[in-house]
């Protein structure tokens, strides 16, 4: 685990960071390039400090949407050979290259970074059995190789992301010849010295991507309960909680992301005492259940996954949020100004309640929300760019 | 009778300018300590009978008293310390066992002292109780897996998962088991109201319940001890919750012995035994011997109460207490109740108080971690006692694992009780651990219950204060999370074992 260390090289307890989120979802599944989440990012500049920025591009690999798609990023060429040997032993690796980059002028050394499309060796039982493997490997990998980190291991998708400005891992990653029907992105600022890529956002686990604005205060709870159901948090970053929850309550649970936000952003006692059964039992009964993966302290995330982002905020509304619609698109940003500069046309935007979840769902027309809804009739003159 | 050897605790110094010879100080001290001298009109103190109580410090109306620790008249000794010498004295006057009252007095480590909070600091927003709604609510009792739902939450959601019964707490702090008998009618009776007003539970410890309090039975946790005491299926039905007691803090290993004298026609009756009979508890369960026992009992309580109450087994923190309660768990507890090295009692021998058990913080982080790495800690919520004496207290054990605290000392303390340690007696100056109806007459339930809520929301309101320090704003964000807590002055064995880093790591 040293490598993964050195963005914690003072071994602090987790290492935590404030950021700028933006994410976008056309509900139509047409692809779209990355332009609009570059340039939202580019609008909250502020929001970062160049050391750390990332994507999250889904519908990205139609041509192998079978595989697995492991992001894998080495230190050297050595740490590389042996994290292939690893795949090898386990799966069917059906095609593998460097992950196209050029370099950029500013940013720093850069790990050796490429993707393997993989199948089990085998078919699992059911899908759900064959997720727990790769989950396993993935951990395996990332706890146990010292030089070695799978940053992305979903179908379909993949995660981009290093130290420097959101621009610079823009053109590094040569974001602008890639295409997805759901884009997340990440601006970073770290309260810690950075160093090491696999700190950035989004973090990624199975199809699961978070990007995270915020610092969570029950982290010490969250980890201990995720550590019982089988997760090693072995990143000390609070992001990676989020990713684990997800898996755990949304996967595994099989809970819908409207109950998953109950989970992990969940109504006051008072408000749920106020609600009409049968939802105040089942309220009462989420938080005496998955008391422990609440959510505590400011935060906004973008958790995404196949055919689904969800955008979530702290109870208390610590950390901004906004959304909008335009036609069939969904967007979740840190700040309002982003959206208004990715899609100028913009016709509903608001700004959602504590606890209360954006969800954008693969072949569903999306809809405001009944109330607390700005509807810009004419799009708002654009002073940026 | 010879002369005793062991010299007086206390020096009670009386000031002569200020004392009216009112007599008060005769009339409250049930030690017979002050008596009045009709021909010289002045009152007198023996101190030798002095267990310093502060009773008639307290009310003297003008301030007249003052009790003293008896300088230490023995050679400095570091060996041999005046109370070695005074125990000794009293056994080779009486042959006798020595008994003594509330938790252990001796010098181990507290570790609730070397453990420190953390609060945000500009990452992260520390939030203001006093703006924004900061939660104690606690569920105790079995917690499921996981749930299986259907539905959306607007439309027909439907809960598949059936959660077992939970007690709904409104401050994570409970009155621990103090039985009728051991304590007065009157205390008993501030405990309930109490627990009631505060949205709290008190525990009837193994004495029955009087049926005048029967109406407090929704904050009634009725405890099945190995005495069996006034336990019937009326006394099961009307409390919220059960408690098996294997074991206390105070005395792991024994059992308990009410004196016949303390026992009087309302605690006969409530004990269910003979006015006068000795009530004697077993060291253990003459039923239990080995944990499927127990697995027995705790079933045999919930098909008498139809599944309808979460059952709890209370044991004191020994050397072995992770499997021990890894198996209680496993037997069925929908809670587990752990005493530790310092928790009180009505009467123990003193050397098993001081020399039996382990501290509760080690107990707790050494259980809380053990039930995690075996996968079972949603399976039973944890309660932890002796001995929690303030909010601060409250807060790191629930960061170290506890879902709630148990208090009895500190509840008697709000109450009035002086931790004299002479409770064994029965002559009780503050009207709390006795039967005498002379004394049990001084603790008004009405104030003795106001006193006991007003505790309980000062600790509440600290404890919201503390939490918003730390940037959590309920305390299942706090439970467990030792990510909170830090360690000054202990050694990397005590540190590893509570699981926390030390201070400035």
């Amino acid at each position: 685990m040293a490598w993964a260390n050195c963005e914690n090289r003072y071994n602090d307890e987790r290492v935590s960071s404030a950021c700028g989120l933006f994410g976008f979802m056309d509900t139509t599944g047409k692809r779209h390039d990355g332009s609009r989440a570059i340039l939202a990012l580019q609008a909250m500049k502020e929001r970062g400090n160049g050391l750390g920025a990332g994507f999250a591009v889904y519908g990205l690999y139609p041509d192998w949407a079978e595989y697995y798609a492991f992001h894998v990023m080495c230190r050297d060429e050595a740490d590389r050979l042996e994290v292939e040997e690893y795949l090898r032993r386990y799966f069917r690796i059906a095609h593998a290259e460097p992950i196209p980059h050029t370099p950029v002028k500013g940013m720093g050394e850069t790990p050796i970074l490429w993707r393997y499309f993989v199948a089990l060796e085998g078919a699992a039982e059911e899908a759900q059995a064959e997720e727990d493997i790769i989950v396993q490997h993935v951990m395996r990998i990332n706890s146990q190789m010292d030089g070695a980190f799978v940053f992305s291991s979903g179908k379909d998708m993949g995660i981009f992301k290093g130290v420097g400005h959101p621009d610079q891992i823009a053109e590094f990653y040569r974001m602008d010849t890639y295409q997805g029907y759901l884009w997340t992105a990440h601006n970073r600022f770290p309260t810690n010295t950075p160093g090491w890529w696999g700190g950035a956002h989004p973090f990624g686990l199975l199809d699961w991507s978070v990007v995270h604005n915020g610092e969570i205060s029950s982290y010490g709870i969250n980890r201990r309960f995720l550590e019982m159901h089988g997760y090693l948090c072995t990143m000390r970053t609070d992001t990676e909680v989020v990713a684990y929850a997800a898996d755990l309550i949304m996967r595994r649970h099989g809970l819908s992301p409207e109950w998953a936000a109950a989970v992990l952003a969940s109504p006051l006692w008072n408000e749920i005492e106020a609600m009409p059964e049968p939802q105040r039992g089942i309220y009462r009964a989420i938080r005496q259940t998955y008391g422990p993966l609440l959510l505590n302290g400011p935060f906004t995330v973008i958790i995404a996954r196949t055919g689904q982002m969800i955008g979530l905020g702290d109870r208390i509304r610590l950390r901004p949020l906004v959304a909008g619609i335009k036609g069939s698109m969904v967007y979740i940003s840190s700040e309002l100004s982003a959206i208004h500069l990715a899609e100028p046309a913009i016709e509903h935007t608001w700004t959602p309640l504590g606890g209360e979840a954006v969800v954008a769902h693969l072949g569903v027309a999306p809809e405001p929300p009944s109330v607390g809804c700005a509807v810009s009739e004419v799009a708002p003159e654009v002073r940026y760019a | 009778m010879a002369l005793s050897l062991a010299t007086s605790q206390f020096i009670i110094e009386r000031d002569e300018t200020r004392c009216i010879a009112c007599q008060v100080c005769v009339r409250q001290c049930a030690n017979d300590v002050h008596y009045y001298d009709e021909e010289n009109d002045r009152v007198l103190s023996n101190d030798a009978s002095c267990v310093g109580c502060h009773r008639c410090v307290t009310l003297c109306p003008t301030r007249a008293l003052t009790v003293r620790r008896n300088p230490l008249e023995f050679r400095p000794n570091a060996n041999w310390a005046a109370e070695t010498l005074r125990n000794i004295y009293k056994q080779a006057e009486t042959g006798g066992m020595l008994l003594t009252g509330m938790g252990c007095d001796q010098p181990y480590r507290i570790y609730w002292d070397h453990i420190v909070l953390n609060a945000s600091q500009v990452t992260n927003p520390s939030i203001d109780p006093l703006r924004e709604p900061m939660e104690l609510r606690t569920y105790l009792g079995a917690k499921p897996e996981r749930l299986a739902l259907c539905g959306g939450a607007q439309r027909n959601p439907v809960l598949e998962t059936v959660l077992a019964p939970q007690l709904q707490l409104e401050v994570p702090v409970m009155f621990s088991a103090m039985s009728y008998g051991s304590i007065s009618f009157n205390a008993c009776a501030s405990l309930a109201r109490a627990a009631q007003a505060a949205g709290t539970y008190y525990n009837t410890g193994e004495g029955g319940l009087h049926p005048a309090l029967y109406e407090y039975g929704a904050n009634t946790i009725a405890q099945v001890a190995s005495g069996r005491f006034g336990v019937h299926l009326g006394y099961l039905n009307t409390a919220a919750a059960l408690e098996i007691k294997i074991g206390q803090g105070a005395k792991p290993g024994i059992g308990g012995h009410l004196p016949g004298e303390k026992v009087s026609l309302d605690i006969s009756r409530t004990r269910m035994i003979p006015e006068g009979a000795d009530a004697i508890s077993p060291a253990p369960h003459h039923d239990i011997y080995s944990i499927e026992d127990l697995r027995q009992l705790i079933y045999a309580l919930k098909e008498a109460t139809h599944y309808t109450k979460p059952v709890s087994v209370k044991v004191a923190a020994v050397h072995n207490i992770a499997p021990i309660v890894s198996g209680i768990v496993r037997a069925g507890a929908d809670i587990v109740a752990i005493d530790g090295l310092r928790g009180g009692t009505g009467a123990a021998p003193t050397v098993v108080r001081n020399n039996v058990g382990i501290p509760i913080e080690l107990a707790l982080a050494a259980v809380d971690q053990r039930l995690r790495e075996e996968g079972i800690r949603h399976r039973a919520s944890i309660v932890v006692a002796g001995s929690i004496r303030s909010s601060a207290d409250v807060v790191k054990a629930i960061a170290l694992g506890a879902d709630a605290v148990y208090i009895a000392t500190a509840a008697l303390v709000a109450m009035g009780c002086h931790l004299c340690q002479n409770c064994y007696t029965g002559k009780c100056n503050w009207g709390i651990a006795t039967q005498d109806p002379y004394l049990t007459k001084r603790l008004n339930p009405e104030i003795g219950s106001r006193r006991l809520v007003n505790l309980l929301r000062a600790w509440s309101l600290e404890i919201k204060e503390m939490m918003g320090g730390m940037g959590v704003n309920a305390i299942e964000s706090l439970r467990g999370n030792r990510d909170h807590l830090r360690g000054v002055g202990l050694n990397q064995v005590e540190l590893d074992t509570l699981g926390i880093r030390a201070a400035g790591q």
